[in-house]
């Protein structure tokens, strides 16, 4: 590199110089680089220092610690846990799911892994019943309310008043293990919906699981009818950066062989003098980290050891900011008005302010003549069964007068009847005396002769 | 989303990846473990893959210098960075006025060092100090801090915004010290407790080579002692100090501030070699020899380890503090709008509604006056 740089210098200047022992300054004196507006590149005439800028920012991130979040997303018995378990190398917690539940769910656990001296806290998403219900149609929307989820909780932490953006633990997915079933034919309609709607949220990684049960023939058919399958339905997979030239040789190379066929095992076998990692047929033992068997070995070097921080990169500069963007305009909040003049901050606010306000002023006003209305409708039903009750009580009142009349009349009659029986009585008691008087002697004489 | 568990650090199965092993330098990117280590991982390899994603961003720093004309701060940009990037603005033509308000002028350079690219503003601030009448100097110096503060601001509530915010905020201000070797001007200490809570300030005592060590020493400990007593924390504030490991480190800068420095672009020969220094008739004063002068040890703070730091200061702190400060200020109206708004939207007032009743111009006012006045 430093000699190419001399060279070109020398081919700038276009005379030679004498050749002078001072790597340090030849190394300084570029040839101007690319530059930013504005800023005129001044060569160095010795050694700062500053180089060391690199080193200061990673001694940092060391300390800091990383965070990195999966989401494994597949159907039930795709061996999604035994591969992160063999990907890095550790037994992580869980028992195999059930095929029952009943909706697709997301359980996620978190690990601090170490290794030398980098701390990583990993965070790895499980879909628990994906693709076991019997109407999958809404088998994806869980998926991307979480993935919205996370997205939204990092976007209300930025936008606090006051926030710890550098101590906030980032929960959003950095990349998304699509696990395809090795079935040899092509895609199910599942995984083309699921990964078209995941397809601009997350950075898609499609791996085909258990791939010890195609052979090799079949193999490259299937990747083919995956890949052409995935072009044509427009689904938009995690492509490795090929802008630096220190990697993209080999992560256009990766490109290629996308999906990767991976098998996952944390049993090890004991091949020639070593113990591998493998799973043991009857006819034959597959090695997890032999590049002939599966593709395991690209899949780690792609997923960490090369890319890790370009998929982080891509989430948070893509992703997250096709999110943020949405969320925000559907908040009504734009930069520009349509005379595209820049929005200030301040008007926006204000404007916003007095929206609300004018709604709020809006709905109570709506509310006051809803009441007022209410009062009057409850007042009329009031009114109402007042009268319908003086009404009644009227009715009543007549009623109970008829019924007295007709008692007063009856009574009336029952004493003009007992008047009568009486005068009847007297007359004829009357009569009976008279008759008793006439013939009372021979009554009495009855009686005498009776008391005799 | 509830988690269910966190892990830290399970002994047995873990502890195996904690072997202090080397990272195998045939394991770098683009090579595969074919008969390698069947338990490594790579995850370190992430220290790498910063590293060249560093490398290809570039870094961006901007420096500030502060003082009376006459201190040599050009010559001293000059040195830290081995290159012209500040023009010296002694004006030997005498009909040049000195400037009747304080210019700022920021120049920005591109220089590269061992494939490290670094985009560095030095913002230079003629004419401070040099009126006669110098009160309310530090209010254009201010003004520009807030400024760039609130450029960056603007730019990261843009709904639509750019990948890499440029970063024009001021990370480190270094003040110019006249070394008269008595004790801080009230000018200085004013100067210093106003910009010690919006930015890094570095003391230096300027031309230091017109004290002995004795008077060095002496100055020194005064400036210490009035900055304690003025409550001005300069870089490396003792609040941000992380562990006890910086805090070693840190107090041991703390011990050497204000550094007593000499700026030169003369190269001289002395003992056969070629280095900066400044020749007097009574000898040669080395720049970088720590026996001469503390240059060595700003150019190693600034520079060599505490860059970063520096810079994380600037962003993490200062311009959060701002960021607090100009949000609440606008929230004598709604409040922070994106973020409140889903909360306006759900419950119809939010406490902090206020009745505002100027016009949007009278609160521009009023937050104009806010940001000047300290």
């Amino acid at each position: 590199m430093q000699l190419l740089s001399y060279n070109i210098f020398l081919l700038n200047h276009g005379f030679r110089l004498r050749y002078q022992f001072e790597p340090i300054s030849m190394t300084a004196a570029n040839v101007p680089r690319c530059i930013g507006e504005g800023a005129r590149a001044v060569p160095l005439a010795g050694h700062v220092g500053f180089d060391s800028m690199p080193d200061q920012l990673v001694n940092k991130s060391v300390n800091h610690g990383f965070c990195f979040n999966i989401l494994c997303v597949g159907e039930t018995g795709l061996g999604k846990s035994t591969l992160m378990d063999t990907l890095f190398n550790t037994k992580f917690e869980g028992e195999p799911t059930q095929h029952n539940q009943p909706g697709v769910q997301l359980k996620s656990n978190t690990y601090e892994l170490q290794e030398s001296n980098v701390r990583l806290k990993l965070t790895v998403v499980n879909t628990v019943g994906f693709g076991d219900q019997i109407n999958k149609e809404d088998s994806y929307k869980s998926i991307v309310e979480f993935i919205d989820a996370q997205f939204e909780a990092y976007l209300q932490e930025e936008l606090k008043i006051k926030r710890t953006l550098h101590s906030y633990h980032d929960t959003r997915i950095h990349a998304c293990l699509y696990f395809i079933a090795p079935t040899g034919h092509s895609l199910k309609s599942l995984d083309l919906v699921t990964m078209k709607k995941l397809d601009s949220k997350v950075n898609i990684i499609p791996i085909i699981a258990k791939s010890d049960a195609i052979s090799k023939s079949e193999l490259t058919k299937f990747k083919i009818k995956i890949t052409s399958e995935l072009v044509s339905n427009g689904v938009q997979i995690y492509q490795f950066p090929t802008d630096d030239e220190t990697v993209a040789e080999i992560n256009s190379t990766m490109n290629g062989h996308l999906p990767f066929a991976v098998v996952g095992s944390t049993e090890e076998v004991k091949i020639g003098n070593k113990m591998v990692k493998a799973r043991q047929y009857p006819w034959g033992t597959v090695q997890v980290e032999n590049e002939n068997h599966c593709d395991f070995v690209k899949l780690r070097e792609m997923l960490i050891r090369v890319n890790m921080e370009d998929l982080r990169e891509q989430t948070h500069t893509s992703h997250y900011e096709l999110y943020r963007r949405c969320k925000l305009e559907e908040m009504g909040f734009k930069d520009t008005d349509p005379d595209c003049k820049p929005f200030s901050l301040q008007e926006t606010y204000e404007a916003k302010r007095n929206e609300f306000m004018g709604e709020l002023q809006k709905k109570e006003e709506e509310m006051r003549q809803m009441f007022v209305q209410r009062v009057k409708e409850k007042e009329g039903e009031l009114k109402e069964a007042e009268k319908e009750l003086h009404e009644k009580f009227d009715r009543l009142k007549k009623l109970h007068q008829d019924e007295k009349k007709k008692l007063e009349d009856k009574r009336k009659s029952l004493d003009d009847e007992l008047n009568m029986f009486k005068q009847k009585k007297t007359a004829a008691e009357l009569l009976l005396n008279q008759a008793q008087q006439a013939g009372g002697s021979t009554t009495l004489k009855r009686d005498k002769e009776r008391k005799k | 989303m509830a988690w269910h568990t966190v892990f830290p650090l399970l002994p047995p199965v873990l502890l195996a990846m904690c072997w202090p092993r080397p990272s195998p330098p045939s394991l770098m990117m683009g090579e595969r473990s074919h008969a390698g280590d069947f338990s490594y991982v790579g995850i370190d390899a992430i220290l790498e893959q910063m590293r060249r994603k560093a490398m290809k961003q570039g870094f961006e720093l901007n420096i500030m210098v502060v003082g009376q004309s006459g201190l040599g701060k050009s010559t001293l940009m000059n040195t830290l960075f081995k290159s012209k990037v500040s023009r010296k603005s002694a004006q030997p033509n005498p009909e040049e006025k000195i400037p009747q308000t304080i210019e700022i002028k920021s120049i920005s350079h591109d220089i590269e060092e061992k494939g490290v690219r670094m985009k560095l503003a030095v913002i230079d601030t003629p004419g401070f100090g040099d009126q006669i009448n110098n009160e309310n100097c530090w209010q254009p110096i201010m003004k520009f801090i807030n400024d760039q503060y609130e450029a960056y601001l603007q730019e990261e509530i843009n709904i639509d915004r750019k990948k890499r915010i440029p970063d024009s905020r001021v990370h480190c201000c270094i003040y110019f010290i006249p070394p008269t070797g008595h004790c801080l001007r009230p000018l200085d200490v004013e100067f210093m407790r106003r910009l010690s809570k919006v930015v890094n300030i570095v003391p230096v005592i300027a031309k230091a080579d017109t004290l002995t060590l004795e008077e060095r020493d002496d100055f020194k400990q005064t400036i210490r002692e009035e900055l304690r007593a003025n409550g001005i924390d300069v870089y490396p504030q003792k609040e941000f100090d992380e562990d006890a490991e910086d805090r070693l480190i840190n107090d041991k800068i703390r011990e050497m501030i204000p550094f007593a420095v000499v700026g030169s672009d003369q190269e001289y020969q002395v003992n056969g070699k070629k280095i900066l220094g400044r020749k007097t008739k009574w000898g040669t004063i080395e720049v970088e020899n720590i026996a001469h002068c503390e240059f060595a040890y700003l150019r190693d703070l600034l520079i060599r380890t505490h860059m970063q730091n520096i810079k994380d200061i600037t962003g993490s702190i200062h311009y959060e503090m701002y960021r607090v400060r100009r949000l609440n200020e606008s929230n004598a109206g709604p409040g922070l709008a994106p973020g409140q708004a889903p909360t306006l939207v759900s419950a119809h007032t939010n406490g902090q509604t206020k009745v505002n009743g100027g016009p949007p111009n009278g609160m521009a006012a009023q937050c104009e006056v806010l940001t000047h006045e300290m």
